[in-house]
């Protein structure tokens, strides 16, 4: 755990969009919904991997997007089954995996208002491999319990719930998550990251196994794809981010 | 059908319920500049199924009694300011939804039934706040509860496209979701870049994309309509613009700032 961190060739984002990357796996339909740079980044380096699998569905975008039935297409798809792979985030994130992206403090008289649930309360329930990102690793984002449930994070066995989150990604490391344990695992973690910094700044109590790995740094390849053929696609839907990460102008 | 901006939002009336589209689907924005200048009071403003910058504006400005709707944010640049300022203040009434029940209650509309049912939301703080949704059992399953949702049937849907022609008739593309909009209203205002030289339902590729003036009650002209904000396909947003709002905005005085500058002061469209 104190070993010398390695040699970082790589920016932060690139180092996380590799490790969803992984998660994503080999499934035919991934989408990416509102501000996800980052897991967008990742869907489009696995499209690139697999020459052209997955789909690869940007919510917002023109040319990503094969959806022609309007906005509800996309959640008439994950209804049916037919979206693998979704990522969420959450202005808090709590141990049984609930995510809360509506506000802190009462709901009535709240202290601090977040955006609002997008399609959290639907998808999170339906998607098979939801991947839950969020790149404030801190107390105040990982909290012991949401003030305010968006989507939980596991239901009742009578419910219908054919999907939910299996791993959430942070700046620090890799969290899995056991459905049946209602639990995150510590997975890996990032290189130059220590065990005891991410129990400092975590709000809630996890696993782990007595030698967590760290997290793999993006091979050659996989940065150069990221570099050459996903950031240019990057800049319809986020240009700031295109532009920052990966000095696409 | 062809009428001019402000005649075109008559029937946008103080307290009603407004139905706007999503940021995708080409946002009416100099209309809703006009209906700002106008004074419109006491909207029940629903955005399907998120909103950026035009909710931020419409609030700030003061015309908007209760929103409903999944998300405001203006993405990239962060935060909705007037709205997160309005939510904290306690000045507007939300009604917080996720998008596919959005989804679900305008297409209840436009079937003419009372509601939809909808998977998910079962374990979500969304179901306490909004006692207007129920629980059932699934009178087709065994021990299977499932959400119903009431039919959102607004009073006016305000949406902007390319182009119109003379019969109003309105070309949208691909946004199908502005004709659900449309079918579910009581009353359709469009905005469009530009008339259409004949009749687009003539032309079967057009006719495909097209939404029939059957639905539509009034049409104005509004070249660049959805500025600052993109028209997909047609023109991008004007970032720098969305960044100096973003700043603006931040504060009350710097939004009103921008309203004496920006709406107040009659632009082109």
């Amino acid at each position: 755990m104190s070993a010398a961190p390695p040699e970082r060739t790589c920016r932060d984002e690139e180092l996380l969009a590799a490790v969803i990357a992984d998660f994503i796996g080999d499934v035919r339909h991934v989408a990416v919904g509102n501000a996800s740079p980052i897991p967008a980044t990742a869907a489009l380096l696995a499209r690139a991997r697999g020459n052209g699998r997955p789909y690869v569905s940007l919510l917002q975008s023109r040319k990503h997007n094969f959806f022609t039935d309007g906005g509800r297409e996309l959640f008439d798809c994950a209804g049916q089954g037919r979206i693998d792979v979704f990522f969420l985030s959450g202005g808090e994130i709590d141990g049984e995996g609930n995510i809360n992206l509506v506000g802190i403090g009462d709901y009535a008289h709240p202290k601090v208002r977040f955006p609002g649930s997008f399609g959290a309360a639907y998808l999170y329930y339906v998607v098979p491999k939801l991947i839950l990102f969020r790149t404030e690793h801190s107390r105040r984002t990982l909290v012991p319990k949401v003030s305010f449930i968006s989507a939980p994070g596991v239901s009742p066995d009578n419910l219908y719930r054919p999907g939910g989150p299996i791993a959430l990604v942070t700046n620090r490391c890799v969290f899995s998550f056991d459905r049946a344990r209602r639990r995150f695992a510590l997975a890996s973690l990032h290189p130059g990251h220590t065990l005891s910094q991410v129990v400092e700044h975590t709000g809630f109590d996890f696993d782990r196994a007595d030698d967590v790995p760290n997290t793999p740094l993006p091979s050659a390849e996989t940065l150069r794809l990221m570099r050459e053929s996903v950031a240019p696609e990057l800049a319809e839907v986020y240009p700031q981010f295109a532009a920052t990460v990966f000095g696409v102008r | 059908m062809i009428r001019t901006l402000d005649d075109a939002l008559a029937p946008i009336a103080d307290g009603c319920m407004l139905a706007v589209p999503r940021e995708v689907a080409g946002v009416p924005m100099a209309a809703t500049r006009a209906l700002i200048r106008r004074g419109v009071k006491r909207l029940h403003l629903v955005a399907l199924p998120t909103s950026s910058m035009q909710a931020d504006l419409l609030i700030g400005a003061g015309c908007v009694e209760t929103l409903e709707t999944s998300a405001v944010s203006l993405g990239e640049f962060g935060l909705a300011p007037r709205f997160t300022a309005a939510i904290l203040a306690g000045t507007i009434t939300m009604k917080d939804a996720t998008c596919p029940a959005l989804h679900a209650a305008f297409q209840a509309a436009e079937k003419g039934t009372p509601f939809m049912p909808l998977r998910g939301l079962i374990g979500s703080d969304l179901l306490h706040t909004r006692p207007d949704w129920r629980v059932i059992d699934n009178p087709f399953g065994n021990d299977d509860p499932i959400v119903l949702l009431p039919a959102i049937k607004p009073d006016v849907a305000l949406i902007h496209a390319p182009m119109a022609d003379q019969a109003g008739n309105i070309w949208i593309g691909r946004q199908r979701e502005l004709a659900t909009m449309a079918h579910a209203a009581a009353k359709t205002v469009v905005t469009v870049e530009k008339l259409y030289d004949g009749n687009l339902l003539e032309d079967p590729v057009l006719a495909a994309g097209t939404l029939a003036g059957f639905y539509v009650d009034a049409v104005a002209i509004a070249e660049n309509g959805c500025w600052p904000l993109s028209l997909p396909d047609h023109y991008a947003a004007d970032l720098d613009h969305l960044a100096d709002y973003a700043r603006l905005a931040a504060t009350a005085e710097g939004f009103a700032r921008y309203l004496e500058q920006h709406v107040h002061e009659r632009r082109a469209a």
